[in-house]
């Protein structure tokens, strides 16, 4: 066996570069010869007009406008889906009635629902964060509700023997206790935030991404559509990269 | 006695259930009926039932019903055959997993709705473009678990039926696919179920025709009694499909 060879069987990363690179010079000769530059641009022109898809006037208020709606309605979902959860998981009885109640919800198509979150909210941020919220929340409820539930008996109990107030409880058995799965429910809620912000803004948006991406597919523009996009694609990459690695790091106690 | 106390304690939650939902429809009718909420924002309760049955029983739901559902049929059928295909070769060797699961994982963590636009561009507003994205979004949970299930058999089960001289067939039929069907099957259940999510959500985005359709354009309408009817209709569709689909895939693990 070559050296190259055994190189490369011990790198598979670098065999994935070379299939994605190969994707690409083959979307790049598709594009420049064989399909109409109305609907496909190669990778060269996409990459060459993310300057001027920057440069657009309000596209960058319209990333900005979208990162703040993914952050506030992330951070509501947290908010509501902890309070909630610990407030039904630490209650046998509450959780018996009320996690089918949560699960059902979680299950329905809420995109159903979404004109109505324009008629209560409005077509600008405010519809965005609340159908961010309503799509994130339940996975993070659902989450900490089986996080706290498989907390053994035995911990609270001896917690309880040495004089622990509820608060330290609380403090010291729970919280630790329930971490992984918090930041299990967070990677899961951050991909609802971004799906249910995202269907809003493409539904209908006045200053967001969606009516930038709206005009751009409008004019027949696919350059600047596809740049859009990938800028779309490396900020939801850069966000679940980040709850993801909040979940590694702090669950690393166990 | 710990027995009937649990029974005891299983009609406590089912009754808190029942009332919960007895208190969101009376809060619901109070709301509409006394404290004169407008009906644009919500409408009667009494009167979203009797548009129901009135969807039911002039059935104009149909024409929509059947787009979605040809629609859902086709992208699904194409994202099962390419996911598992291209699931089987990839999990043929163990250097194919270690350079293409990640990939396949990668795209998956991508809010893949975000094509929608350029889905609409290339296939146009009809349903092309929904069968498109169906199949696309779908394609990945049922590629990613078929690696999953075909990679993961156990390594002595293998060997004993090749040192047994199992052709490559046998091999499939009896020791591939038993063990990895259940992790497949579930697969293919994650990725019917975002697939009619994934459909039904650009057909409320961007189209001509489909239950999503007709859903934005009651409300476009003004039509609140009627498009709450018909958000009912399709979330009781969606509940019908999803749960056939589950017992489906319960049966399929027991055939095995």
């Amino acid at each position: 066996m070559s050296a190259a060879e055994q190189f490369l069987l011990r790198h598979p990363g670098v065999v994935r570069l070379g299939v994605i690179v190969a994707i690409l010079i083959v979307w790049e000769i598709a594009a420049r010869w064989f399909i109409d530059p109305l609907f496909i641009a190669p990778p060269s022109r996409v990459i060459a007009s993310l300057g001027a898809v920057w440069q657009t006037n309000g596209v960058p208020a319209a990333l900005r406008l979208t990162l703040f709606e993914l952050a506030v309605a992330f951070a509501i979902a947290v908010a509501i889906g902890l309070t909630v959860g610990l407030a039904v998981g630490l209650q046998p009885f509450a959780r018996r009635s009320l996690a089918p109640i949560i699960l059902l919800l979680y299950g329905l198509p809420q995109i159903t629902i979404l004109p109505l979150f324009i008629l209560y909210f409005g077509i600008g941020a405010a519809s965005k964060i609340a159908f961010g919220v309503t799509h994130g929340m339940f996975p993070i409820m659902l989450a900490i509700i089986a996080g706290v539930q498989n907390l053994k008996p035995v911990l609270l109990t001896s917690a309880r023997s040495m004089g622990a107030s509820r608060w330290h409880i609380l403090r010291y058995v729970i919280f630790p206790h329930m971490i992984p799965s918090f930041f299990a429910g967070m990677r899961l809620g951050m991909t609802g935030v971004l799906l249910g912000v995202l269907l809003a803004e493409l539904y209908v948006s006045t200053a967001g991404i969606g009516h930038f991406t709206t005009m751009f597919t409008e004019n027949f523009d696919p350059t600047k559509l596809f740049g859009l996009i990938a800028m779309l694609a490396a900020m939801a990459i850069v966000l679940n990269e980040i709850v993801r690695r909040a979940e590694i790091h702090f669950s690393r106690w166990r | 006695m710990a027995d009937r106390d649990e029974r005891a304690a299983g009609w406590g939650s089912r009754a808190v259930q029942v009332g919960f939902l007895l208190v969101v429809l009376a809060l619901w009718y109070l709301a509409t009926n006394r404290w004169g909420v407008n009906r644009l924002l919500l409408p009667n309760p009494v009167a979203v039932w009797h548009q129901l049955l009135d969807v039911l029983r002039t059935g104009e739901f149909w024409p929509d019903l059947r787009v979605t559902l040809i629609e859902l049929v086709v992208a699904f059928a194409l994202s099962m055959t390419l996911g598992t295909a291209v699931g089987y070769f990839v999990s043929r060797t163990r250097y194919a997993i270690r350079v293409f699961d990640p990939l396949f994982a990668g795209i998956y963590s991508i809010p893949i709705i975000l094509f929608l636009p350029l889905y609409v561009l290339f296939f146009g507003l009809g349903p092309a473009s929904k069968i498109a994205l169906g199949a696309t979004i779908s394609f990945f949970p049922i590629v990613l678990s078929t690696i999953a299930g075909l990679g993961n058999v156990d390594r002595t089960l293998v060997t004993a039926a090749r040192s047994m001289g199992a052709s490559e067939y046998q091999m499939f039929r009896y020791v591939l696919l038993p063990a990895a069907l259940p992790v497949i099957l579930s697969g293919l259940r994650i990725g019917f179920t975002v697939a009619l999510l994934s459909i039904i959500g650009s057909e409320v985005i961007a189209s001509l025709a489909g239950l999503g359709h007709h859903i934005v354009q009651l409300g476009e309408g003004m039509d609140m009694a009627r498009m709450f009817a018909y958000i009912a209709f399709v979330v009781v569709i969606a509940a019908v499909l999803n749960s056939t689909v589950s017992f489906l895939e319960k049966r399929g693990r027991r055939r095995i």
